[in-house]
């Protein structure tokens, strides 16, 4: 007899469990305030970004073109996949002196894995964190970049 | 011809006089048996649209998610831009498979659900075939499936859909025991195998509810026992997918996947027409008591509506089995089946069979 | 000879039915393989295969600087990543004899919790996953979305942050972090009981996981199965208690421990660290010190001539970092004693005898991460 008993319990016991269970995803079924779902390239207007997101290194440039690289090359250094080249060249200063001048800082985001070495280490903070993060090409030289913008020269108070 | 939505056995007596007295009885009935084939290929495929439109959308909402939202509007027509997909896919040719068996396999199945879905009473009147042992053809044809199922997992010459298949092998010849049994209980009650018959039986209340404890016992069995032999979850032992990454349709690609895909959807909705039939009342309205002003709206209702409504109800609830629970086993499999599913029904049936005989039910 | 050893390397007999699960399979969750002997559905024998995802991490790291190398180790363990590099810093640290400020160990401590948990949380979605149950991926997705947006605010990324330096953090944390903390911890105190009942308490979860493969104290030690699936063994191998790093020794918390061993228990002991972390993270939340984010450190960071090991908890088990130096700004070697690795060859003892569904359970129960395992 107690082997019946204990027959029939295990079947209620199970099912309760499974009722228990169905309860669950039944709520999260009529509650459709719960979906998380984010429609994304509609709601590309109000997805913000956090402040500190890493989207790709930049260099910020003011209004007047000018940028803080002195083209010491210490993010190349530091930089553990070799993702950031400089380039220099010389050029003389109007007080008669041969200075370095950065010619071409290049990027490539395809080798950068955001370890943000080269932001930290920065004497003269001219580099950042940008927030675009679409950065799906189909060339994959797109994706290297040259951070100073044509014709931009260094800021007159970084040394 | 006159065409009344309650009744449809106007129409159709209509249709054969007109057919049969423009040309011979023979040509007649080979014409009625083409314009009947084309319905249920255009149901079928509506069905099946649907169904897995249904699945997709049930599934998101229980995940939080909002499901296919991008074809149509609120995703409507995405089933149909994912059968062009597949329509337009290569057929994947298998080296060293069996080729005439890899080919045949999917028809089978599709064919075992299309001859299931003849008995089905949609309305009163219409009936394709309405058989004197209706259920008995279901269970026979509806397990039919399962030939297609180890034919594609044999002549795959692969080793995961072996294992699928076998498994689907072991998983329907045990289940099929409790279907059928389970159907009996009510064929006990209601004293007849045809289904329009079950029907009628059941104009003064759903057997569900007029047959005491033994009905709810056996719509529960039937419910699990029908999940599992239509191969789905918590019963999808032969595709487990992170087992056997697909089970038997792991080599298939293109429109031949997609055939077991809408097998597997059409033996849910023929499962469920069959619990609805059976258990529910088939189009039958819900009454409560006799002659009240709620009977009547719930008669204004059409027959069809009242199927349709009532089948994707039971679909919800397969759904909701599928979307909640683990997998099973395949050793647990058989011990659900063996030790407490068959029990369970030959004891109810005995029960059944002495309210019967002592005349205890409404 | 040669045909002696080659018979050894191939499995079992000719009549035997050979499966291989992997490199690609849906659920070992990368690139590993298991050959599997099967009779019927019943496992005979199991040989797992790994180095499929084999970078050379221990070598790269003899290339690269003491800062550098910390982008490497997220990559080992990329759910674990934080106590990843917090075990390189601590054995450079303890190597350099540095004193790091004790916001920074609070703040490591912290980062280390939630790690742990979202860690915990994404396993509970491939256990259920495997298992089949495909509802539980979603749900556990779900609130460790909320743990990586703590993350993202702070450092910018969700996955692997690579905020650790020898010496402290990369950067302070967002003024944001207690407050997001606090809500994410009263959140998930919520939903953590909604795990138990759709998956935990679930019959069919019980009947698949209750005396499946059950791994003894004995053959974990032997195994060197470490972390949650050791403790399950009642293999009391929390490195958080044996050796407190960080702040460890200051909090207040439970080693939870088990003496089944079996699946259930490897997931039961997941389950209860999830609790014992939010107890952890309530305990330090709202007492963070002030302070600098970093210790002064040089410019080239240089180690004495030696052998330094340091050992750490990550959320599978325990990981060693052992550096040899030869006084250069690079390090001469390094190993990493990873937990994956041992807690995978364990499998060929537990799988046999049972079926290839419970191997799915088995390998889901020891919550494998398979980077981790080649390097």
């Amino acid at each position: 007899m107690k082997a019946v008993i204990d027959y029939l319990k295990d079947i209620f016991f199970g099912l309760k469990t499974l009722v228990t269970g169905m309860r669950v995803t039944g709520r999260y079924f009529i509650s459709p305030g719960e979906i998380i779902t984010q429609k994304y390239p509609e709601n590309r207007d109000q997805l913000k970004m956090f402040d500190r997101y890493k989207g790709e290194v930049i260099m910020p440039h003011d209004g007047n073109n000018q940028h803080h690289c002195t083209g010491c090359g210490i993010c190349q250094i530091n930089c553990p996949n070799g993702s950031i080249e400089i380039v220099t060249r010389k050029e003389m200063s109007p007080e008669g002196k041969e200075i370095r001048v950065i010619d071409k800082h290049i990027y490539h985001l395809d080798m950068c894995t955001f370890c943000a070495l080269c932001v930290k280490t920065c004497p003269s903070n001219a580099l950042a964190f940008g927030h675009d993060f679409e950065n799906a090409v189909f060339d994959k030289a797109k994706l290297t970049k040259i951070l100073n913008k044509p014709g931009s020269s260094l800021k007159k108070e970084v040394k | 011809m006159t065409f009344n939505i309650y009744d449809f056995t106007e129409l159709t007596r209509s249709i054969d006089d007109g057919l049969k007295a423009v040309m011979s009885p023979g040509w007649a009935l080979f014409t009625e048996l083409v314009l009947i084939g084309l319905v249920f290929l255009i149901l079928y495929a509506l069905i099946g649209l649907f169904l897995v439109y249904a699945e997709r959308k049930v599934c998101a909402f229980i995940q939080n998610r909002l499901g296919p939202n991008r074809v149509g509007p609120v995703g409507i027509f995405q089933t149909i831009a994912d059968l062009i997909k597949l329509l337009m896919k290569e057929l994947i040719p298998i080296k060293n498979a069996d080729k005439l068996l890899f080919n045949i396999a999917p028809f089978i199945v599709i064919i075992a659900s299309f001859m299931a879905i003849a008995a089905i009473p949609f309305a009163k009147g219409l009936h394709a075939i309405d058989f004197n042992i209706g259920i008995f053809y279901v269970i026979a044809v509806s397990s039919l499936g399962v030939v297609g199922i180890l034919l594609a997992g044999w002549s795959s010459n692969s080793k995961y859909s072996l294992i699928g298949a076998m498994r689907s092998g072991a998983q329907v010849i045990s289940y099929e025991l409790s279907v059928g049994l389970s159907l009996l209980t009510i064929v006990v009650f209601a004293g007849t195998m045809q289904l329009s018959g079950i029907i009628e039986s059941q104009a003064n209340g759903w057997w569900i509810f007029k047959g005491h404890i033994p009905a709810m016992v056996a719509f529960v069995v039937f419910l699990i026992a029908s999940t599992a032999e239509t191969n789905r979850g918590p019963f999808d032992l032969a595709e487990a997918e992170s087992e056997l990454t697909a089970g038997f349709h792991t080599e298939y690609s293109g429109i031949k996947f997609a055939f077991f895909f809408l097998a597997e959807f059409m033996n849910m909705f023929i499962v469920a027409s069959m619990a609805v039939t059976i258990f529910l009342g088939g189009w039958m309205p819900l009454h409560f008591g006799t002659g009240n002003l709620f009977n009547h709206i719930m008669d204004f209702i059409p027959p069809l509506v009242w199927f349709f409504g009532k089948t994707f109800v039971v679909i919800y609830i397969m759904m909701w089995f599928k979307w909640t629970f683990p997998r099973l086993r395949i050793d647990q499999l058989l011990t659900l089946e063996w030790k407490y599913l068959l029990p369970i029904n030959l004891f109810n049936i005995l029960f059944v069979a002495f309210l019967t005989l002592m005349g205890w039910h409404f | 000879m040669q045909e002696e050893i080659i018979k050894n390397i191939i499995l079992g007999e000719e009549e035997d039915y050979l499966i291989n699960v992997g490199p690609q399979h849906p659920s070992t969750h990368g690139v590993l393989r298991f050959e599997v002997s099967l009779q019927g559905e019943t496992i005979k024998k199991v040989v797992p295969h790994c180095g499929y995802i084999h970078r050379g991490i221990e070598k790269m790291c003899e290339r690269d600087t003491y800062p550098q190398i910390i982008h490497l180790t997220d990559r080992m363990d990329y759910l674990s990543a934080h106590m990843n590099n917090e075990a390189v810093c601590l054995c450079v640290e303890k190597a350099m004899e540095v004193e790091v400020p004790e916001r920074v160990t609070h703040v490591r401590t912290m980062l280390d919790e939630l790690t742990r948990i979202a860690s915990h949380q994404l396993w509970w979605c491939a256990m259920g996953m495997d298992m089949g149950a495909l509802t539980t991926f979603f749900y556990g997705l779900r609130d460790r979305e909320h743990i990586l947006d703590i993350f993202e605010e702070s450092f910018g990324t969700r996955l692997i942050q690579s905020v650790n330096t020898p010496g402290g953090l990369m950067q302070d944390i967002h003024p944001g972090f207690q407050k997001r903390v606090k809500e994410f911890i009263s959140y998930f105190r919520k939903k953590l009981p909604e795990y138990d009942q759709l998956l935990t308490d679930n019959v069919i979860f019980r009947e698949r996981s209750e005396g499946i493969a059950p791994l003894s104290r004995e053959d974990a030690i032997q195994y060197g199965v470490t972390g949650p699936s050791g403790r399950a063994s009642g293999f009391s191998c929390d490195v958080r208690k044996s050796e407190p790093y960080g702040i460890y020794k200051k909090l207040n918390f439970k080693e939870i421990l088990r003496t089944e061993g079996d699946t259930l228990a490897r997931y039961k002991v997941r389950i209860g660290e999830m609790y014992e972390s939010m107890n952890i993270l309530e305990q330090l939340v709202d007492n963070i010190p002030e302070g600098d984010y970093t210790a002064k450190m040089k410019a080239v960071l240089r180690l004495p001539v030696g052998e330094f090991f340091q050992r750490v908890e990550t959320s599978r088990g325990e990981l060693g970092v052992y550096i040899v130096s030869d006084g250069n700004k690079t390090p001469y070697r390094v190993k990493f004693r990873a937990p994956n690795f041992s807690n995978l060859f364990v499998i060929s003892k537990l799988a046999p005898g049972y079926k290839i569904a419970d191997l799915i359970a088995i390998s889901g129960s020891l919550d494998l991460v398979i980077p981790d395992i080649d390097r």
